[in-house]
């Protein structure tokens, strides 16, 4: 018998420590199948963030490294510099990625590093407790924005559209942003992590998936709430697509 | 390449010995006093076909070297005092992950910007973790160019036989000084061990997955991990003090200095001999560890202890401890980038032993 549908080879069989209806599970999960389809689990390295996805080195079924907080493209560069047949995924939260460490994926990017990002982006600071993020909505509430962020009088900025910010850079290649609400974007944003993972490996640039993901804890809503709060909030403002195609299989 | 002598800078020594050494991957950003080890390794490893890369920031580049050294790959960086303080978060996560790195410190007056000229006021930083959380990592401290290529070159091979990041500590007149310097020939890589713990390469043997972390959220596993860390620490201890001793038989005072001021020492040692007055030099050649056990034996000697720093006194807290009170233990020091005279020096001991 063919088997059509089963757990990823490279995804480990535990459940995981992540809240209900929260993304990172399905995140994973597609990573994990790319890499299987590739055959690359023995040949792959997650460079892990510091936020809730700290956890991912207990589910990847590869090697991994953890740098410090928001220094994970300078650690993956150092990685993939000396591994350049290996597959290297930078794994980046909001947080981590747009605004500790956002020195360093500029710059990474701007480099062309041939490792691929995976950058979660909730909206939120999940692991501390539902603080304020660089891609935070106006208007949206956070422990640290109780009344909603508020660009105007309190100074609190804009959220950041990283895709559209890197476009710029001359070492990008490959940008999308994909969601994981519900089954047709959690389908298309597989086939965005595989372009990207097809491109790293082909030494094509810097690539990297957005992925806009929920954070029922922090938002303060039920896992079904929380799928349709993605759609109706942050869809609008973050939209789904590639945003930069330069690769070689584009032109 | 073969042994060779040369007239060299001492910052472009290091990255000779560094490239001969077999450092496969340097990261850096420029600072006054040790561009010029930044700029002789982009040539030298571009040259060789080996990874270089003018980082963004040196807290990037510390994190750049953090991830070559997870695959085992050997690697380097360099900065002077205000970026190695930037370099301090990466050099916490790099101990607690136990991964071999060189990191090289020209130091420079401070604190924050200060100044370009020479210092020694990082000797706290350097040998007391300088980062976050319990830990230390061995500290070289070489004395002129020639050693400063040597202990470059060795820094390699004690970080790995170590697994931790081992620092070079000199300063702006090690980096800016021209001496004749005798290079080794290269490293032979293929005779050393094998990095087992490093990732990458899994499909060459199916082990199991590694992970290069320094995280630990139980409390009682991590208490034992950093206890056996410590427990390294004590066979470091045993194995890898190193210093340099002179005149101490006859000595009636005995300067205590590293680096830069041992040297000046030396030139203070020998104007005293030409006097008639006896003094020694005990040089430390590893910060860390220090060698407290044989400056305790000088004590029970009945040798008294003058040490000399480009500092408001830093090292003389480690001539203490390890003398706990037995002889009297002074401090001569200068700041701010100023490197004291032979002349001051000795008219200091001079003043110490009552002498005209």
């Amino acid at each position: 018998m063919e088997l059509i549908y089963g757990h990823p080879k490279s995804l480990k069989p535990i459940q995981s420590k992540y809240c209900p209806g929260c993304g990172h599970g399905v995140i994973h999960r597609l990573i994990c199948e790319v890499i299987d389809e590739m055959g690359l689990q023995e040949r792959s390295i997650i460079t892990n963030p510091v936020g809730c996805s700290i956890w991912a080195d207990l589910y990847f079924d590869f090697d991994s490294v953890q740098p410090p907080h928001g220094r994970t493209p300078a650690a993956a560069t150092g990685v993939k510099r000396m591994l350049p047949d290996h597959l290297v995924v930078c794994y980046q939260g909001d947080g981590d990625l747009a605004a500790i460490g956002t020195a360093e994926i500029i710059h990474a990017a701007n480099r062309g590093e041939h490792f691929t990002t995976i950058f979660v982006n909730n909206a939120i600071y999940g692991m501390t407790g539902g603080q304020m993020a660089p891609t935070t909505l106006v208007g949206q509430k956070a422990a640290t924005a109780p009344y909603g962020r508020d660009p105007g009088e309190s100074g609190m900025g804009y959220p950041i559209k990283v895709c559209e910010l890197l476009s710029e850079l001359g070492g990008t290649k490959y940008l999308a942003r994909g969601a994981v609400n519900n089954a047709a974007n959690v389908r298309k944003t597989k086939q965005y992590i595989k372009k990207a993972f097809e491109a790293q490996m082909r030494g094509e640039g810097f690539t990297m998936v957005e992925i806009l993901s929920q954070c029922p804890t922090n938002w303060s809503l039920k896992p079904g709430e929380s799928v349709e709060w993605l759609e109706q909030n942050m869809i609008p403002f973050y939209p789904l697509g590639e945003i930069k195609n330069t690769l070689e299989a584009a032109k | 390449m073969a042994e060779e002598k040369r007239l060299m800078k001492g910052n472009e020594a290091i990255g000779e010995a560094a490239l001969r050494a077999g450092c496969k991957a340097y990261f850096g950003y420029p600072i006054t006093p040790q561009s010029e080890l930044t700029a002789y390794m982009a040539k030298g490893m571009i040259d060789r076909k080996r990874t270089f890369i003018q980082a963004e920031s040196e807290t990037s580049a510390i994190n750049m070297v953090y991830g070559a050294a997870a695959t085992g790959a050997r690697a380097m960086t360099s900065s002077s005092s205000p970026g190695v303080s930037l370099k301090q978060e990466g050099m916490s996560y790099a101990c607690g992950a136990d991964l071999p790195l060189v990191i090289v410190n020209m130091q420079r007056s401070g604190p924050g910007l200060g100044g370009i000229s020479p210092s020694q006021g990082d000797y706290f930083q350097s040998t007391r973790g300088g980062g976050h959380g319990d830990y230390y990592h061995i500290v070289l401290a070489p004395k002129s160019v020639q050693e400063a290529a040597d202990l470059t070159y060795e820094a390699f091979d004690l970080a790995e036989k170590w697994r931790m990041p081992v620092m070079v500590l000199g300063d702006g007149m090690i980096g800016q000084m021209m001496e004749g310097v005798t290079f080794k020939p290269d490293r032979d890589l293929a005779s050393l061990p094998k990095m087992e713990w490093a990732v990458g390469n899994q499909y060459k043997t199916h082990r199991e997955i590694h992970h290069v972390t320094s995280l630990n959220l139980d409390p009682a596993s991590f208490e034992k991990d950093i206890n056996k860390r410590y427990e390294r620490y004590e066979e470091i201890k045993k194995s890898e003090i190193r210093y340099e001793e002179v005149n101490l038989d006859k000595a009636e005072l005995i300067f205590v200095a590293y680096g830069t001021s041992s040297r000046t020492c030396l030139g203070a040692l020998e104007a005293a001999k030409a006097q008639g007055i006896e003094i020694g030099l005990f040089r430390p050649i590893t910060l860390w560890p220090f060698p407290y056990a044989r400056l305790a034996e000088l004590a029970k000697k009945g040798k008294r202890f003058l040490t000399v720093e480009m500092s408001k006194g830093q090292m003389v807290e480690d001539v203490r401890l390890a003398v706990n009170g037995a002889v009297p233990v002074d401090f001569y020091g200068r700041c701010g980038g100023v490197v004291p005279s032979e002349e001051e020096i000795l008219a200091e001991a001079k003043r110490l032993l009552g002498r005209k």
